[in-house]
């Protein structure tokens, strides 16, 4: 692809990737997204801020995360040398909580005192509850009843770190519902409130936003891989819920061309059945919670209920960047099945001490397969997005070990 | 040419009074009652009609409405039936628009769905999750078809927002009339004031509040400085109560005749 094609598709104004992104919301909440815009513009340029937000990787979540050469992994994909950003190092167990300290950062610039924030498998609200705990903010989670049940560790440990758990009834009972709660209370309570979105969805700008928050993954790996291998590495793949781990690792190898992006999805009991949360592989172009991107909906433009084992990618929508880069074939995306997941997930678990989040595993998933089609001359890096500890029971469920 | 519903708020000037303008999601609770429900409300002195369009993620809306909208989905709901309650509507003699949140305008396409609305004798459509920079194809489709063009601006919109938006709109301009969703409310007028006498300052389109209102004192007070009274959750939560038989329907259409009197006294001395 064209360099300058690259460098022009995101339009700074109105936050669009090429026909994706923009803003479908209440009036209400025009005021506020202008704000944060200005917040994050201003922010991005005051080397106080970026100062800040660097201790803050620094001394208090354990940036830069380290990178693990996979050698028993590998035999299991096709000899292809297997690299993990450990994401799931970090403070609270997944990459979450890089977006969570810069929201907020941005959250105290703007004066706001309360979050609330939505979450599906629960690592998006623990980070916003720890970082709510930190710099001293009252916290709403939303969180769909569904989720609350089967991530219920999750629920206990926002509870610990002073978090309102509020479990959303409507709907699916998923992340979907709880994105709806969510923006409802932001309508309500918009002058103290800031709503601190946790992937790259919703209205801009919180797709460029959580992007730029997440990039650190990527600008760390690059790195990483070229001083480890002394080169890029051919692929580097992600799983997509909303995409948030996703673009952030991608996005700093955007012009790099020989490099292959490359998206896991949530493809559920498999994409025929109709039972996935794959949006891209499955669904099409519509408009969902204040952005256009794929959506899964039916031919009234109403959103289908997703299916995945995980929790963290039960989602319909998917973020518009993510949407833009499948369309130019920048990047690509393939739906790995409950079934593929959990076969990766187990085998990380014996091949190498390292238990995933069971999103994590759908990258792990992908691993296996790209490895097995490229070879033991590739390499690959695997965004190690979140650690399993959450997902203990869901697993011993599914392998049917005794608890 | 002028819209039946622009036709409407020009005679209720002259009038020196407000419209009444009454909600409900087609389909609810079935079509086949739906249309009864209507035909109840306008009979009670509903002067124009909103015709919901029940969408799967209605974040504008409080726990009444998503009710109300998940029921008519089960049952079946989708864009036939909003059509259809939109003629059903229209030949009862009233000026009616449709209300929809974007995506399932989009997904039936923009052209196609503003052309459907002006064969079936709509006056326009409401657009709430719709904004400014967003509406290029919309406001071409909505002209090409002589529809109104009815945007919701909110206490929070800035001056020069409120300006652009406001001039975005024909037929009347949507006030909601609080920050927050839909859903009846103790206290509605202050805010709803304020932000009318901010609309009258950038726009001499007539104004419609909607949000909160659902009595008959609510409705008079309002009346006094808006051109138009919306009333969505009240006839719903009358529905969910009372059901749509003969007694649900005696209920709403009692609702209306007290809100259409609320309205047409708030101006007599």
């Amino acid at each position: 692809m064209a360099k300058e094609k690259i460098q022009d598709y995101e339009s700074k104004v109105l936050g669009h990737f090429g026909p994706y992104g923009g803003r479908f919301v209440p009036e209400a909440l025009i005021a506020a997204l202008d704000e944060l815009a200005e917040a994050h513009s201003q922010a991005q340029s005051d080397p106080e801020f970026n100062a800040e937000l660097n201790q803050l990787h620094k001394t208090y979540s354990g940036r830069p995360s380290i990178l693990t050469d996979a050698k028993r992994f590998s035999q299991y994909a096709g000899g292809a040398r297997i690299l993990l950003k450990r994401e799931d190092l970090n403070h609270t167990g997944s990459h979450k909580i890089n977006n969570v300290l810069g929201q907020a950062l941005l959250t105290k610039r703007m004066g706001k005192k309360r979050i609330i924030a939505e979450t599906g498998a629960g690592q998006h609200g623990v980070a916003s509850a720890t970082a709510a705990a930190l710099f001293g903010l009252e916290c709403v989670v939303y969180m769909g009843e569904a989720d609350t049940k089967r991530q219920a560790l999750n629920v206990a440990r926002m509870k610990l770190l002073g978090a309102e758990v509020v479990p959303v009834t409507q709907g699916s009972k998923t992340l979907k519902d709880a994105i709806n709660e969510a923006m409802r209370d932001w309508v309500t309570n918009v002058e103290t409130t800031h709503y601190l979105l946790g992937t790259v969805a919703g209205p801009h700008p919180f797709p460029t936003i959580v992007r730029d928050f997440q990039r650190i993954i990527g600008v760390e790996a690059r790195e990483q891989v070229l001083e480890l291998t002394g080169k890029l590495p051919d692929a580097v793949l992600a799983c997509v819920g909303g995409g948030s781990n996703a673009i952030g690792i991608f996005h700093p190898f955007i012009e790099d061309a020989s490099v292959r992006l490359i998206g896991l999805e949530a493809g559920g009991k498999g994409i025929e059945t109709g039972l996935h949360a794959a949006t891209i592989s499955g669904g099409s172009p519509g408009v969902l919670h204040g952005t256009r991107s794929y959506v899964l909906q039916d031919k009234d433009g109403q959103t289908v209920e997703s299916h995945s084992i995980s929790a963290g990618l039960d989602y319909p929508g998917v973020g518009p960047e993510h949407a833009y880069l499948n369309d130019l074939g920048r990047a690509e995306y393939r739906p790995i099945t409950d079934d593929q997941a959990m076969y990766a997930f187990s085998l990380l678990c014996k091949s190498e001490g390292i238990i995933p989040a069971i999103e994590t595993a759908h990258a792990l998933a992908g691993a296996l397969e790209i490895g097995n089609e490229l070879g033991k001359e590739a390499t690959l890096l695997i965004n190690l997005s979140g650690r399993g500890d959450k997902d203990v029971q869901t697993a011993a469920e599914y392998f049917g070990l005794p608890l | 040419m002028s819209t039946p519903l622009e036709k409407l708020f020009t005679e209720a000037k002259t009038e020196n009074r407000a419209l009444l303008i009454g909600y409900l999601p087609a389909g609810f609770p079935t079509q086949k009652k739906a249309k009864k429900i209507i035909k109840a409300m306008v009979s009670g002195g509903v002067d124009a009609i909103e015709i919901g369009y029940p969408y799967s993620d209605p974040v504008m809306d409080g726990p009444v409405i998503q009710a109300a909208s998940d029921e008519a989905i089960k049952n079946g709901a989708g864009v036939a039936e909003v059509f259809e309650l939109l003629q059903t509507s229209v030949e009862l003699g009233v000026p009616s628009v449709i209300m929809s949140y974007w995506s399932p305008i989009e997904k039936y396409g923009a052209t196609e769905f503003a052309r459907e609305v002006a064969k079936r004798g709509g006056s326009g459509v409401i657009t709430p999750d719709l904004t400014f920079e967003e509406s290029d194809r919309w406001r071409l489709e909505s002209t090409q078809n002589s529809l109104n063009r009815i945007y919701v601006v909110a206490p929070s919109s800035t001056k020069d927002r409120l300006s652009k938006v406001a001039n975005e709109c024909t037929g009347f301009v949507y006030a909601a009339s609080l920050m927050g969703v839909t859903g009846t409310r103790s206290l509605v007028s202050a805010n709803a004031k304020q932000l009318v006498e901010r609309i009258r300052s950038v726009s001499n389109t007539p104004i419609a509040v909607g949000l909160g209102v659902s009595n008959k004192e609510q409705a008079k007070e309002v009346a006094v400085f808006a051109d138009g009274v919306i009333v969505g959750s009240a006839f719903i939560k009358v529905v969910q109560e009372f059901g749509a038989g003969r007694t649900g329907l005696k209920k709403v259409k009692q609702l209306a005749e007290s809100l259409s009197e609320g309205v047409r006294s708030a101006r007599k001395i």
